[in-house]
């Protein structure tokens, strides 16, 4: 690092550009995409090698958020930790919490009331939508729509954030989940408002698609861009909406059947070319699905207690074993990975996080793009940086 | 505007509003200046991790923080004159946002938002949260919370700009841009083995004195 | 899907010479874990990966462990003379159990919908680079989650295409994740300290305060 006054060394590097036979044909420019950038989602960098625009090597460099929250969990108590993990991916804290509170609760046991499963359905379909729909946001600002979709974007999130508030007392970091229930019963006035926001989430829906779906810019710069073959999404342990639109039916919620999504009726949509617009269209897709899901939970929601009896808040000592619970988080397959050693700390706390692991391909999907594809490419990824860095 | 009385203490208050009530402004050099400066804040698009989401927020139709004057959001450190660290800062971001600090021109301000950007917060015991980013780059408000609500950073705002309205330009008290041995560059830190070198910079932070 | 037991008998006919041994697991919904030796792991992976009833194609998560050495105490009967007569008493016997790493995978299968298998491979030591084998020639997805391995455990991935540091820079030195990692020392304002960081706060009071 430099000391004050000196100028900094360049930012970029220029490499030798060699022909198959090995002779110089010209320059190979190395440049540094990030940290600090407008579109990298975050503190996120890419080392990208290029030959005019062209990308011929990418390497993603991030621990710029890693903030120890593995080592910290294993400092405090297991209900400690419950606030800490809605700060892994900021956008969607209540998935979180409930994979958490999933992975507990095989641990030690625990069986969670029909109240609180019905409001942990509701609750964390409302997080899918407000997530892809400011992912949907995010996405067309990348593409240089400045501004206005993310305002209709953040228009609609604003009115599931007031519902969460109502609720757990915060916006982004609710907190709400506990081991064996939820920390506190919805009114009937919340499941009202609830009902009406996603009566009127349809046609909010159609209004965003007739702006974007047949935009011709959205259009031309989407589709076949980014293109991520079956094989090496199963191979690359890529989930989520990402590996559904490369053409896997795999959803943790059909396959594990976690919780009581068995009884409701969704359709999984799944994408057949795997490419940027795939991607898009599998998200808003999945909005549709999630405002069915929504619509029949809150018309099913039974009265009863929404906390296990059994379940103990202070001095919560599983006994010694490990379990692995997951979700489907917005983003992906969201995973706990928990091994108790009997006392009130874990022994050992691991958080499978989905971003991370998606962004194993990003080198593949971009190689042979021109650099302004780079950022669609990862717009569509979906990564935040507190999941890929915990 | 607040002290109107100080900033015109040549002109009698009464010649003032009949000059008003005549279509006759006046104003002083400094209040004009600061009400310029006040007014068109520009932040630096600097989130690290979850405030950002509620800075953007801040930023949107429901709390529009464009009335305030930061009407645009830059991209690039040279064009910007207000960096609005917005998350975690750790050790291995810390250079860069020290360099980034150092790219912006005089006058710069700093908004720490959120309870991790001022003291390390909920992660404080990382290993690689450092405790405050006050250690390396002087800071102008702090906004507590976690994150704190688009309105506390509006209020921030707001409180930066009675900051700047009511600096004066000339006297021992005047701001560090206007001070030619001020420093407006501050050391990066270097990567060290186990930790940043130095750990904090002891000409912009000292720990406070402990009474126990 | 089939139960440890018979992957195990399976897995001992397809590669000879592999020493698995089932791991118990308390917890009734967790399931045990199969401990592969590191020099057969990557043929149990492949087979694991191409079998067709078993088609565990989707590795979802892999992590380490730190074991660090600790003392096992049992009570044991033992025959001993007491006063003449033969009888059988309960002793205290204590072993040290060496410590040890372990890197942990759990596979799925996205084509047959069923899991999780668990592997575990064990290193021979806690040394600094002690070594173990990548399974990332077989799953791509292990690759940046083996780094974070090597990263934060310090364990060096044989077969890693690419093993180097990823979520720390580059220049640091030591393991975070280990359980005797120490912290850097950057405590010089606590507001209210508490246990171990009092302890660690107290080391930059004025002299006069800790009196």
């Amino acid at each position: 690092m430099n000391a004050v006054g000196e100028r900094p060394s360049q930012n970029y590097e220029i490499l030798p550009k060699p022909s198959e036979t090995g002779e110089p044909l010209g320059e190979l420019l190395e440049v540094s995409m990030g940290p600090q950038h407008p579109s990298t989602h975050g503190v996120f960098r890419m080392d990208v090698v290029l030959d005019g625009e062209k990308v011929m090597k990418l390497k993603p460099v991030f621990g710029y958020l890693h903030r120890n929250h593995e080592k910290i969990a294993e400092n405090i108590s297991y209900l400690g930790s419950m606030p800490y993990t809605d700060r892994l991916d900021y956008f969607c804290s209540m998935t979180n919490n409930w994979a958490y509170a999933l992975s507990v609760e095989k641990l030690a046991g625990l069986a969670v009331p029909e109240r609180a499963e019905y409001i942990r359905v509701i609750m964390a379909e409302l997080t899918r939508l407000q997530n892809h729909t400011c992912l949907v946001g995010f996405f067309a600002q990348d593409m240089g729509a400045l501004g206005t979709p993310l305002m209709y974007a953040f228009r609609e999130r604003e009115k599931i954030l007031d519902l969460f508030e109502s609720v757990s007392g915060a916006r982004m970091m609710c907190n709400y989940l506990r081991f064996g229930g939820v920390r506190c019963d919805v009114t009937p006035e919340w499941l009202a408002q609830a009902g009406q926001l996603v009566d009127g989430y349809g046609r909010f829906l159609d209004e965003f698609e007739t702006l974007l779906s047949e935009n011709e810019i959205l259009l031309a710069r989407s589709q076949g861009v980014g293109v991520l073959p079956r094989e090496l999404a199963v191979n690359a342990s890529i989930t989520g909406p990402m590996l559904r639109a490369a053409g896997v039916n795999y959803d943790v919620r059909k396959v594990d059947r976690y919780g009581i999504y068995s009884r409701f009726d969704f359709k999984v949509p799944l994408g057949e070319h795997g490419d940027v617009y795939d991607r898009y269209m599998i998200r808003v897709l999945e909005m549709r699905e999630s405002v069915k899901i929504l619509k029949q939970a809150l018309r099913d929601i039974p009265s009863g207690p929404v906390m296990d009896p059994k379940a103990k808040l202070r001095g919560f000592r599983p006994k010694s074993g490990e379990a692995y619970g997951r979700i489907e988080a917005p983003k992906g397959e969201l995973g706990f990975y928990l091994i108790s050693d009997g006392t009130a700390n874990p022994y050992r706390y691991r958080v499978r996080p989905p971003s991370f692991i998606n962004l194993t391909i990003l080198e593949d999907m971009c190689l042979g793009h021109r650099i302004a594809d780079t950022v669609v490419i990862l717009g569509s990824v979906d990564i935040v940086l507190g999941e890929v860095d915990r | 505007m607040t002290n109107a009385s100080t900033l015109h203490s040549g002109v009698d208050e009464g010649l003032r509003s009949e000059l008003q009530k005549q279509g006759i402004y006046t104003t002083s050099l400094q209040e004009l200046y600061n009400w310029g400066r006040a007014n068109s804040v520009w932040p630096l698009t600097f989130g690290l991790a979850c405030c950002a989401i509620e800075m953007i927020a801040a930023s949107m139709s429901r709390f529009d923080l464009a009335r305030f004057g930061a009407e645009v959001f830059r991209p690039s450190p040279r064009q910007a004159d207000l960096m609005i660290v917005a998350g975690t800062v750790t050790k291995k971001m810390a250079p860069l946002v020290v360099r980034l600090y150092n790219q912006m021109p005089e006058p710069k301000y700093v908004i720490a938002m959120g309870a991790c950007a001022i003291s390390g917060g909920p992660f404080k015991q990382g290993y690689n949260v450092l405790k405050g980013i006050d250690r390396y780059i002087p800071v102008d408000v702090s906004i507590p919370g976690c994150p704190p609500r688009p309105e506390a950073l509006i209020h921030a705002i707001m409180t930066l700009q009675e900051k700047i309205l009511n600096q004066k330009l000339t006297g021992p008290d005047r701001p560090r841009h206007l001070v030619a041995d001020a420093p407006s560059e501050f050391p990066v830190p270097a990567y060290g083995e186990h930790d940043l070198e130095p750990p904090s910079n002891p000409q912009v932070w000292q720990a406070p004195p402990i009474k126990r | 899907m089939e139960n440890p037991e018979q992957i195990k008998s399976r897995l001992e006919a397809a590669v000879p010479g592999a020493k698995i041994e089932i791991l118990p697991n308390d917890c009734p919904a967790g399931e045990r874990p199969l401990r592969v030796d590191t020099a057969h792991i990557l043929a149990v992976a492949k087979f694991l990966r191409d079998d067709p009833q078993l088609r565990l194609d989707f590795c979802s998560n892999v992590t380490g462990v730190d074991w660090p050495e600790t003392e096992l105490t049992e009570k044991i009967k033992v025959k001993r003379v007491v006063d003449g007569v033969e009888k059988e008493i309960e002793e205290v016997k204590k072993t040290v159990r060496p410590g040890f790493l372990e890197v942990v995978y759990h596979l799925y299968s996205m084509e047959l919908k069923h899991g999780p298998v668990v592997l575990r491979q064990r290193t021979a030591n806690r040394d600094a680079e002690t070594p173990a084998v990548s399974l990332t020639p077989v799953w791509r997805g292990c690759e940046f989650q083996e780094r974070e391995v090597f990263d934060l455990f310090g364990i060096r991935l044989e077969g890693h295409p690419d093993l180097r540091r990823i979520l720390m820079w580059d220049g640091f030195k030591g393991f975070p994740m280990r359980k005797d990692y120490v912290a850097p020392d950057d405590f010089e304002y606590e507001p209210t300290p508490h246990d171990e960081v009092l302890e660690q706060a107290k080391k930059h009071y004025p002299p006069e305060v800790t009196a």
